[in-house]
């Protein structure tokens, strides 16, 4: 049997190769496995501007972050191999023998020391938002039209309704519209956008395209094509309230109801999921429940900015490299968000063992809320303090806190407590 | 008094603008470049514009392109008429000009993608 490789990366998205360059740069023998006939992930299809602000301080579109990465990771000479799928992963005695499929090679297996889960998310479908109707041609998910629309050239329909105000739907009705397409309305079930407010304001007010908030699609109208959907107002409960129904004719309806990331293979290894997030639950250096297998970007959970998703991928990289060298033991203690006022908080926990005691905390309140106060304390030490003017669902924030000074020694076990004050 | 949203960055600051007298007086603002955005807003509104172009090869058939810049909003749909008629026969390196100064805008239309990362295609 072949070596093993230090770091095995599952996907070549931003996360991926961010941590395939973390991982080499820090010495590691690294390969990125990739589905797809390039890399770049979803970022290929993502051409307008506003990616890397963060990392680069410039206006990217998608595939000119992306190929930024993919140019260092060629000039790395990284091996990556594309059009590559995985099979299964098993993990005996430490070491991952992952069974892969392609064209060139059949079905193999290679091995490594280390995993990293860099496999993105992917879109609520129509299955799961529960519209009545018949099942014609003309429904899609944000992506799918944005596929069809930025990589095939293709206009999808001619005259549309988009169902959620995620950030992908208000970016479609945008490019919809600049190629020549109506799009009638954007329509939330809830009380506010799920999308950034500069893309409610860039992508629907620029081009007077109109958003309904507590307005949702109860029935979708045709048999061969989308001919027209019926709308609805909803209560405070999302219930479609009778009498308020209202045909809208199209031809096309995109939904952006939602990101979940991918688990297939992180629940094939039995790794603990996070039912906020709805990825894996790990540790300060992206590890998870599962010794060596570490995850990062939107497999994780769910960002609004690419640079979180690279930054995430680049610790990831980095961390399974140090794990690979020298393994650390295990002391973990929860973070623990109160669930009254936060929908999550990445990492879960903190491996008090770690050398990396400078800890980046991702969380996204529940609610909208104004001038309120984060904390962050561990047994009644105040680790992070900042009031913020305003705290949005659709807005995750990034704070650091560092654990150095804290006495891990004392027997007692205890938590790290982020609680919001208002 | 006119409110608008930030775009420069993911803040999405709510500003508030008003005249008095000779000056603009912006409120909201996290950093000065909310500032110039909504005095921009008041008087000569514009925006960068993505979009993609065709190309012969049948695996990259559509070239992403941007404007290097921001343009008028009224030139936004001129603009996306002209792309339009561009037809990519050559592979082109990321940044290279597609379009030069489109109405006189001061900006170019650039590719946003290397087709020489795909092989040359």
């Amino acid at each position: 049997m072949s070596k093993a490789y230090d770091v095995v990366i599952l996907g070549a998205g931003p996360a991926g190769l961010a941590a395939a360059l973390g991982a080499f740069d820090k010495g590691a023998d690294t390969i990125i496995i990739e589905r797809e006939g390039s890399p770049g992930g979803i970022l290929k299809q993502c051409i307008h501007d506003g990616f890397g602000l963060i990392t680069f301080k410039e206006k990217l579109s998608g595939p000119e972050y992306a190929e930024r990465y993919i140019k260092e990771v060629k000039e790395k000479n990284i091996p990556m191999l594309i059009s590559t799928y995985v099979v299964k992963v098993k993990k005996i005695e430490g070491l991952f023998y992952i069974t892969l499929v392609n064209s060139s090679n059949g079905v193999f297996e290679i091995t490594s020391k280390s995993l990293i889960l860099a496999n993105g998310c992917r879109e609520r479908t129509s299955k799961q938002v529960f519209i009545n109707g018949t099942r014609p041609a003309g429904v899609y998910s944000a992506g799918t039209a944005q596929y069809f629309v930025n990589i095939l050239g293709y206009l999808p329909c001619k005259k549309c309704v988009i169902l959620g105000s995620g950030d992908i739907g208000l970016i479609m009705a945008r490019r919809l519209t600049l190629e020549g397409a109506k799009v009638v309305g954007v329509y939330e079930a809830k009380v506010a956008p799920s999308g950034l407010s500069r893309n409610i304001a860039q992508c629907l007010e620029d081009y007077s395209i109109p958003l309904y908030l507590s307005h949702t699609i109860t029935r979708i109208i045709g048999d061969e094509r989308v001919e027209a959907v019926e709308i609805a107002q909803v209560d405070e409960n999302m219930n479609p309230i009778k009498g308020t129904e209202e045909v809208v004719e199209c031809d096309g309806v995109i939904l952006s109801v939602g990101l979940i990331p991918e688990n297939e293979i992180a629940e094939s290894l039995n790794i603990s999921i996070d039912r906020g997030t709805k990825g894996p639950i790990v540790d300060q250096n992206f590890m998870t429940g599962i010794e060596g297998v570490f995850s990062c970007g939107n497999a994780l959970h769910v960002n609004d900015l690419v640079d979180y998703v690279s930054e995430s991928g680049k610790f990831a990289g980095e961390n399974a490299a140090a794990y690979v060298k020298e393994k650390e033991k295990r002391l973990l203690r929860v973070v623990k968000a109160e669930d009254s006022n936060f929908l999550y908080v990445v990492p879960q926990y903190v491996n008090l063992q770690s050398a990396n005691t400078k800890i980046v905390l991702y969380f996204r309140v529940r609610d909208i809320k104004s001038k309120a106060t984060v904390q962050v304390t561990y047994k009644g030490k105040v680790l992070f303090s900042k009031k913020y003017a305003h705290l949005k669902p659709p807005e995750m924030e990034r704070i650091e806190i560092d654990i150095k000074d804290l006495d891990i020694d004392s027997e007692a076990a205890g938590v790290f407590e982020m609680s919001m004050s208002y | 008094m006119k409110k608008l949203t930030c775009i420069v960055c993911p803040n999405g600051c709510q500003l508030s603008i008003e005249k008095d007298k000779e000056e603009w007086i912006v409120t909201g603002h996290l950093c000065p470049r909310g500032k110039d955005f909504a005095i921009n807003e008041m008087i000569n509104p514009k925006r960068s514009i993505c979009s993609t172009v065709q190309t012969t090869y049948k695996d990259v058939p559509r070239l992403p392109v941007r404007t290097d810049g921001e343009i008028p909003i009224e030139d936004i749909f001129p603009l996306m008429k002209l792309l339009s008629t561009v037809v990519i026969d050559h592979p082109v390196h990321n940044g290279e000009v597609i379009i030069e100064n489109p109405f006189n805008t001061g900006v170019n239309v650039i590719a946003t993608s290397d087709m020489y990362l795909k092989g040359g295609v």
